[in-house]
């Protein structure tokens, strides 16, 4: 998983040529605890760069989701209306929310893997 | 801090968090699996966050009866009560629940993050030839709740049949000495097994053990707050603080007003004649609406209470909550709007509890 990005508000971004795949990383989804619904926007909307798209609600509390990249959405993962809890089995996979068609190129401030490990571990304690 | 179970916590992969200053587990696998084994089988709580005094002396029982809002001179050697401690102005300074082991010898509950004010409070009104002694790190507290964790006690281990619902009685548990209580905060049927610190490791193994096939699971603070929520019981500094009295959380049968003087008593007796000003009370919402602590409730446009509790059942299948209201704004049945997230939400008034567990007594009120 060498192509994945990560931000420091816990999503992840993986991107094959101009279509990225966003979700929230396996941290995000532990610190959450048992998903119990997320809000997610249509396909066709656009966002920009660390804009809110949609809202994901655990049993703890409700937490925004910010993309962690500009472009406009061109699909929504239908299965996590029905099955939430994939978040948290299988974040990096079945788990996806979104993907969308880049319209810019990757900020510079995305994490690799190694990067991120080092903001996880500073926030747990 | 730590319990003496801490490390078993994080062998289990429990994922821990910050409760009251002690590091707890959240969860082990899922809050959801956690819920439902204490609702279908069992699941085993450590609770050892807790704190625990032992009060102790000729005039013990009066000084609890002068800090406390319950009876204790009504309370039998072997039996346990709820109660509450209030300030003079009837505010609630927290909810404990107090054994009586003899005559003169009580071991008193309180919330992890009040026993510090709770000792100071009780401290200053402690009379000559009263001993009050905290035992929370060397007494360790685990909570085995649910239909089945009568029969899945491990071997070895005294009966409790003849335990009644807050009744205890010294025992083992799998070979060690414990105080065995049918006490709980789940709304189960089910133990608080108070354990020596240094041999409760022994005991939480041998119940995970024994339950291994039967569904027990170990259950982090995530399926402790559902299940408790569920059977509405009260939560400190959620549903009640110091600027809550007991008959607004819905907690007036713990007040004895018939006892002599005691702290507080003149403030609930203004209360009682007048009525209290705000009300507890549930709400049910549709699953997209979690109503959090904090939210604002509404009729008609006008705001008349707050979200004090709210999490999604997953058990019942539809999101629950407290609120505390402007008293008669509301009844059962009716419709109030709800702040989540920013928006308005539409949630019912119910009944409570939500959800009336395993939990029995012919003798002890139930806490709604």
């Amino acid at each position: 998983m060498a192509d994945r990005r990560y931000t420091k508000s816990h999503e992840w971004v993986a991107v094959d040529g101009k279509t990225a795949t966003v979700g929230i990383t396996d941290f995000a989804q532990s610190q959450l605890g048992d998903v119990v619904f997320l809000e997610l926007p249509s396909p066709g909307r656009k966002v920009a760069e660390r804009e809110t798209f949609g809202v994901v609600e655990s049993v703890k509390a409700a937490s925004d989701l910010y993309s962690p990249v500009a472009g406009r959405i061109t699909a929504v993962n239908e299965k996590l209306a029905g099955k939430p809890e994939l978040i948290n089995s299988d974040p990096y996979g079945e788990g996806w929310i979104l993907k969308l068609e880049l319209t810019g190129g990757l900020p510079a401030d995305l994490l690799d893997e190694a990067g991120y490990q080092k903001v996880t571990e500073a926030s747990a304690h | 801090m730590r319990t003496p179970l801490y490390d078993r916590h994080v062998a289990l992969g429990g994922r821990m968090v910050d409760f009251g200053g002690w590091d707890m587990p959240q969860q082990y696998t899922s809050i959801r699996d956690e819920h439902f084994a204490v609702r279908e089988a069992a699941g085993l709580f450590d609770v050892s966050h807790m704190g625990r005094l032992i009060v102790e002396g000729a005039r013990a029982e009066a000084f609890l009866q002068q800090l406390l809002t319950n009876d204790i001179a009504a309370v039998e050697p072997g039996h346990a009560i709820y109660t509450l401690m209030c300030k003079e102005d009837g505010g609630v300074i927290d909810d404990l629940v107090v054994y009586r082991e003899t005559a003169e010898r009580f071991l008193v509950v309180v919330n992890a993050a009040n026993r510090d004010k709770d000792t100071a409070w009780m401290r200053v009104h402690l009379p000559d030839h009263v001993s009050m002694v905290d035992h929370t790190l060397d007494l360790g507290l685990i909570a085995f709740q649910g239909p089945r964790a009568h029969e899945l006690m491990p071997d070895d281990s005294s009966a409790t049949d003849g335990i009644p619902y807050f009744g205890f009685q010294p025992g083992r548990v799998a070979g060690v000495d414990a105080l065995i209580s049918r006490t709980g905060y789940t709304g189960e049927d089910g133990f608080e097994l108070f354990v020596e610190s240094d041999r409760i490791g022994g005991v939480w193994d041998a119940i995970l053990a024994k339950g291994k096939g039967a569904g027990v699971l170990p259950a982090g603070l995530g399926a402790r707050d559902a299940t408790r929520l569920e059977a509405a019981l009260r939560l400190y500094g959620n549903d009640m603080d110091e600027s809550v009295n007991p008959y607004e959380a819905g907690l007036g049968w713990t007040v004895k007003l018939a006892k002599a003087d005691f702290a507080g008593k003149a403030a609930l007796v203004r209360v009682k004649e007048h009525g209290p000003r705000r009300t507890l009370v549930g709400l049910k919402t549709e699953p997209a609406n979690i109503p959090r602590h904090g939210a604002a409730v509404a009729v008609n446009g006008k705001r008349v209470g707050t979200v004090t509790s709210g999490t999604h059942s997953f058990f019942l299948g539809h999101p629950i909550a407290l609120a505390l209201v402007e008293a008669a704004s509301l009844r059962v049945g009716d419709t109030v709007v709800v702040d989540v997230r920013g928006r308005e939400a539409p949630a019912e008034v119910v009944k409570l509890p939500f959800y009336r567990g395993s939990a029995r007594s012919a003798l002890t009120p139930t806490r709604s």
